[in-house]
């Protein structure tokens, strides 16, 4: 009994603790720096205002703190903004949509290993905490099926708007996640070949001792060029799949699904208010999914570079928040670079889009499991 | 009428069997002279009807004999600009809008026996240096007409620069700007530009002139089109000009109005905003009004009209040339007799009494109330009560509701007044011929016997369509207040609605599309204008759910498929459709009633006074 | 027109690659960044206009397109006679117009005709200008105000009080409805 409910407990606070506060507030503040982001791209400044409103209570100035009030303003605007259902939708999907496009993306970061584990005291007995909320053994194949039931909500989306735009959004998009889908799988099984292992908390637990994936040196090892040269077919999968994750979630150079000087607003063009929202946050956790799991995969997940682990204590509280604390450096540097290529690329046309995915992407991916398949042949 | 299309297609209202001439493309502006070619003889020509040559713009073309010059440019699909000129009444020639080049076959020279011929074997046409006014001028053998040479461009030019001069050119308040023919015509065939430098002419603006007429004298141009329609056709001498040359005014004689029941019409065919509706007055500028053409139901005339409406209110109704009914007129009294759809006295939702009060409900619940209350009784003990003033879709929809309801005791309310010697009927239902046809044997024939009925009590449940009972039916309140069910259709709120025990709020006649049959037995269909206001709906529809609440039969969702339906049960309309009525209507049933009107028009046609 | 054949660029494998042109790219994006977050942090961002302190108010050209409105003449009189041509040639069909009448004792009685109501929604409009184009009687006019704003759709609908508001006393304008005419 008492381990059942230190586990609920530690589990519930951990659910709690990803999903709604730091992916969300982390969806919240990717919006942010999206547009700070773009606009010192675009030589501009950029939301820079909102903070204490004093001067509602009577001081003389507002303090704005950069701007970081925003994302609070931002939600606000979005839950009382006129929620707006037109008439000629389906109703009961066009209310489905907007969450079946969130869950997914909250879903799949339960698999997530966002920092090593902590040891506490309870009830008089030393317990150890997995950072992670799910230890499955298929961690990346449960990221994928969840992921890909994403597409559902935008295509109901699409459907239930009734409506031209939103029709051919979603369209467009289910093509596109269903082609990339591909192109995602193949570019992960040469890390998969690799590493042996579909746990995700012992891919980042081996990589923590061994050196990144992308990275394979660690101190302790020392030189071993069997694994520099396993390096060729990782760097190929790392940019094949990053490609992939872009047109997973519909980011540029792959927004087609939304574009607007052809689709007014893609598939929420029918859409207003906390509904929309969703979407939004949809999108941007997927984002973020997407590049937790890359840093786990690639970039070591919450390990510090070139097994300086190793050198640290094991499961205290400390070294534990100073992995999480990694994990997240690593993600949120991961998402600037998202940001930083979304204002940076312009947009692929469809057929090009398709072209990629189907004659590149595709081949390429095929070819990288063979040739890795190879290399760890010859090693062995 | 003042709104018929500026090109008319000549073949559709051809008097006379030649309707194969070559139609140049048709176009506001004159199409450039084309090169002499000889048309196709006419084929189907009445042998008895002779006909002459005439060159139009350089083609040949047949006209019957005696035929005015601006008939037959019309058939030949010539636009000629005209104000004055109407073809229901006479041509005093004064505006000279309609003149054209003009020339006569040339004579065999000194000496020659045959006159030179062109290429064609006519004689040569030796051109009249001035030109003629074609409204007054019938055609000839061997005459030739240019419609489109510098010449006549010129003079229609010049025309419009002077009936512009002392325009005060307010077309922003104007009502009749947007279907103003010295607009038009200043944009076809004008300048463009004013050369005149001199203050204007003022006269009276804003004159009271009638109950329903506002005259603005600086915009007459003279036409007296109004004058003669009021003493040709209204037999009311009222108006006339006064005063000489740029001072002339329209005006009324002394002590008289323009009051008489027609005297809108005046308006209609007003080319220039003298005369205007004080009912239309600063309504609605014409131009987004949306027409839909229907009947008027005043009256068992059923006047083919036009309403004007937008975005679902009903501004104004105009005639609607059809000259089997009303030629181009209808009684200000009919037309007029619209005001009511816009009105808030409308009932928008099915209602059911609880106690002494009406609450609203909503249809499903107020047809199984309907069904549930007549449901306990017998066929004897229901009467219905239809209206001449209900389409012939839903008398028989009514019909197929007393068949159900196995009631023999139906009728309508039958409603007469005078009939005028113009246009009005006595009959004051647009549809008693349709009632008589579809619903009931002799319509109004056993009213009597029902209302007896209701008042001994032996019929518990009356169902009234769009009829007040207390008024022309002459029911009293306590003989309606003995009813155990009373069921109330009808469009307005009224004093019978307070007692009925279901109120239906249903569709007035410019809210839905349907079939009359008028005095003189001639079948026309009502076209939709508008929405019904809140949750008033179709009568058919409101008729259909009834019968299928209380037989749970069904199969008809459009009104087309009721008059289908209707088609195969009543030989009468065997083979007709309600697309096959057409705008214009069919004659249906034979009558012996005579048009006052239409009578006395065809015999100013015959003797060559009017072109008809 | 002569036709001039051009050979499409042989691409190199670098080039068909994309991947150097796009980190050409990004290393362009980032310079940008890294220059405005510097000009920012020194509090001298070079092109951005802080709006609510800093405003184009004194710049704005003549012709200028913002709110329309309608305006009175010297003498008074409003200029609408309600002729419901920017009613009709309004795009988004912003603009509502009840024509109206006015008395005969009025000082304009001449005119005969003026709104009794004129409705624009300032949700709708698009600023486009057709109004004042269409105008006969140079009646309505595109201001300078821009700050359109409200907190209900009600509030964003411009009566015709607000309208005269917004648009005060035009002068020099052709005074149409003079004697003369």
């Amino acid at each position: 009994m008492d381990w059942l409910s230190f586990t609920l407990i530690t589990t519930l606070i951990k659910i709690v603790g990803l999903c709604f506060v730091a992916i969300l507030g982390l969806v919240s503040y990717t919006v942010y720096a999206e547009r700070r982001v773009s606009a010192i791209i675009q030589d501009r400044v950029g939301p820079n205002r909102v903070g204490l409103p004093l001067t509602l209570l009577g001081f003389k100035k507002d303090v704005s703190f950069l701007g970081l009030f925003q994302p609070l303003a931002d939600g606000i605007k979005f839950i009382l903004k006129e929620d707006f259902t037109p008439a000629h939708v389906k109703k009961f999907y066009f209310w489905l949509a907007p969450a079946l496009c969130l869950v997914p993306a909250l879903l799949t970061c339960a698999v997530l290993p966002f920092g090593s584990s902590i040891t506490i005291p309870w009830n008089g007995s030393e317990r150890t905490i997995p950072l992670v909320i799910a230890n499955l053994n298929v961690g990346p194949l449960f990221v994928f099926a969840i992921a890909s039931l994403g597409v559902y909500g935008i295509v109901l989306a699409g459907w239930s708007s009734n409506s031209k735009y939103p029709f051919f959004g979603s369209v467009r998009s289910t093509s596109q996640m269903i082609s990339y889908e591909i192109s995602l799988g193949l570019s992960l099984v040469p890390v998969l070949l690799v590493m042996g292992e579909l746990n995700l908390v012992t891919i980042s637990q081996q990589q923590s001792e061994h050196g990144w994936n992308l990275l394979p040196y660690s101190l302790r090892d020392g030189f071993d060029l069997n694994r520099w040269l396993l390096l060729i077919p990782l760097g190929l999968a790392f940019v094949t799949f990053v490609i992939a994750m872009f047109a997973e979630t519909n980011r540029l150079p792959f927004d087609l699904p939304e574009c607007e000087t052809e689709l007014v607003g893609g598939y929420h063009t029918e859409y207003s208010s906390m509904k929309f929202a969703l979407f939004f946050m949809g999108e941007y956790a997927a984002m973020i999914v997407g590049s937790g799991i890359t840093v786990t995969l690639f970039l070591g997940g919450w390990s510090l570079p070139l097994g300086l682990d190793n050198y640290l204590p094991k499961g205290t509280v400390w070294v534990g928040l100073l992995h999480t604390a990694v994990f997240f450096s690593k993600l949120i540097a991961f998402l600037i670079f998202f940001i930083w290529v979304r204002w940076t690329l312009p947009r692929f046309r469809y057929d090009q889009l398709m072209r990629l995915g189907w004659i590149w992407m595709f081949e390429i991916c095929l070819a990288n499991v063979l040739l890795t398949a190879g290399i760890l042949w010859y090693i062995s | 009428m003042a709104r018929r299309p500026l090109v008319k297609n000549f073949t559709k209202g051809a008097c006379c069997g030649h309707p194969s001439f070559h139609i140049e493309p048709l176009g506001i502006f004159p199409d450039p002279m084309s090169e002499p070619t000889v048309a196709p003889a006419a084929t189907d020509a009445k042998p008895s009807v002779e006909m002459v040559n005439v060159q139009v713009d350089g083609v040949w073309m047949k006209f019957p004999k005696g035929m005015r010059m601006i008939k037959a440019l019309e058939e030949a699909a010539k636009v000629i600009p005209h104000y004055c000129y109407h073809p229901k009444l006479s041509s005093p020639g004064n505006c000279r809008m309609c003149l054209v080049e003009m020339g006569m076959p040339s004579r065999p020279a000194p000496g020659q026996s045959e006159p030179e011929k062109d290429e064609h074997g006519f004689a040569k046409i030796q051109w009249i240096p001035r030109p003629a006014i074609s409204c007054a001028n019938t055609i000839s053998e061997g005459m030739g007409i240019r419609t489109a040479s510098t010449m006549v461009e010129e003079v229609r030019k010049g025309v419009m620069e002077f009936l512009l001069i002392n325009h005060p050119l307010d077309c922003p308040i104007c009502d009749q700007a947007g279907e103003c023919r010295l607009q038009e015509f200043s944009v076809g065939f004008g300048r463009g530009q004013s050369r005149f430098q001199d203050e204007k002419v003022h006269k009276p603006k804003n004159q009271d002139i009638g109950a329903r007429i506002v005259l603005d004298d600086e915009r007459c141009i003279m036409c007296s089109r109004c004058v003669r329609f009021s003493s040709e056709i209204a037999d009311e001498d009222v108006l006339g000009f006064t005063e000489r040359g740029s001072q002339t005014v329209l005006t009324t004689h002394p002590g008289q109005r323009l009051d008489h029941n027609y005297s809108l019409n005046t308006v209609d065919i007003c080319p220039v905003g003298a005369l205007t509706s004080k009912d239309f007055r600063f309504q609605m500028r014409v131009w987004f009004l949306k027409e839909t053409p229907s009947v008027c139901t005043g009256c068992a005339r059923g006047c083919n009209t036009e309403i004007g409406s937008r975005e679902g209110v009903i501004y104004r109704q105009t005639p609607r040339q059809n000259d089997d009914v009303n030629s181009t007129w209808m009684c200000d009294q009919g037309r007029l007799d619209f005001h009511w759809v816009n009105s808030d006295r409308r009932l928008i939702d099915p209602m059911l009494k609880d106690g002494a009060h009406h609450r609203t409900t909503t249809w499903p619940q107020a047809v199984s109330a309907v069904a549930d209350k007549l449901r306990g009784l017998r066929g004897d003990q229901i009467a219905i009560i239809g209206s001449g003033r209900m389409t012939n879709e839903e008398l028989f929809m009514l019909k197929k509701l007393a068949a159900a309801l196995k009631t023999e005791s139906l009728d309508i309310v039958p409603r007469t007044g005078a009939a005028d010697n113009y246009l009005v009927s006595a009959d004051r239902n647009p549809n008693t011929a349709g009632a008589g046809l579809i619903f009931c044997d002799r319509p109004g024939s056993t009213l009597a016997t029902i209302r007896q009925k209701v008042a001994s009590g032996e019929i518990k449940a009356v169902i009234a369509w769009r009829e007040n009972l207390l008024e022309q039916a002459g029911f009293t309140v306590e003989e309606l207040s003995q009813l155990e069910v009373l069921v109330a259709a009808h469009v307005m709120a009224n004093a019978m609605a307070e007692l009925a025990h279901v109120v239906l709020p249903t569709a007035a006649w410019s809210e839905k599309r349907g079939s009359m049959i008028n005095a003189t037995g001639r079948l026309q269909r009502l076209n939709k204008a508008s929405e019904p206001p809140g949750n008033a709906r179709d009568d058919w529809e409101v008729l259909r759910d009834l019968t299928q609440a209380l037989t749970g039969t069904n199969g008809l969702y459009l009104v087309e498929d009721v008059f289908k339906s209707m088609a195969t049960e009543i030989p009468e309309l065997g083979g007709l459709s309600l697309g096959k009525i057409g705008e214009a209507g069919l004659p249906l049933l034979p009558s012996s009633e005579v048009i006052p009107l239409l009578h006395r028009e065809a015999d100013r046609k015959t003797r060559g006074i009017i072109v008809g | 027109m002569a036709t001039k054949l051009l050979k499409r660029p042989k691409l190199t494998f670098g080039e068909k690659i994309y991947l150097p042109a796009i980190a050409k790219g990004l290393i362009i994006t980032l310079g940008h960044a890294v220059r405005t977050f510097l000009q920012i942090n020194a509090k001298k961002p070079k092109f951005t206009m802080e709006y609510p302190e800093e405003k184009w108010d004194a710049q704005l050209p003549d012709y200028y397109r913002g709110a329309p409105a309608l305006v009175t003449d010297e003498h008074g009189r409003e200029r609408c006679v309600s002729c419901q041509l920017c009613e009709f040639i309004c795009p988004p069909r912003a603009i509502t117009i009840t024509p109206g009448e006015l008395p005969k004792d009025d000082a304009f009685a001449k005119v005969e005709k003026a709104p009794r109501e004129f409705k624009i929604d300032m949700i709708r409009c698009i600023y486009c200008g057709m109004c004042e184009e269409v105008c006969p009687e140079q009646a309505i006019f595109l201001r300078k105000d821009y700050a359109i704003t409200g907190t209900s759709r009600a509030e964003m609908v411009h009566d015709k009080t607000r309208l005269y508001e917004i648009g005060g006393i035009r002068t020099g304008l052709v005074n149409k409805w003079n004697d003369l005419k």
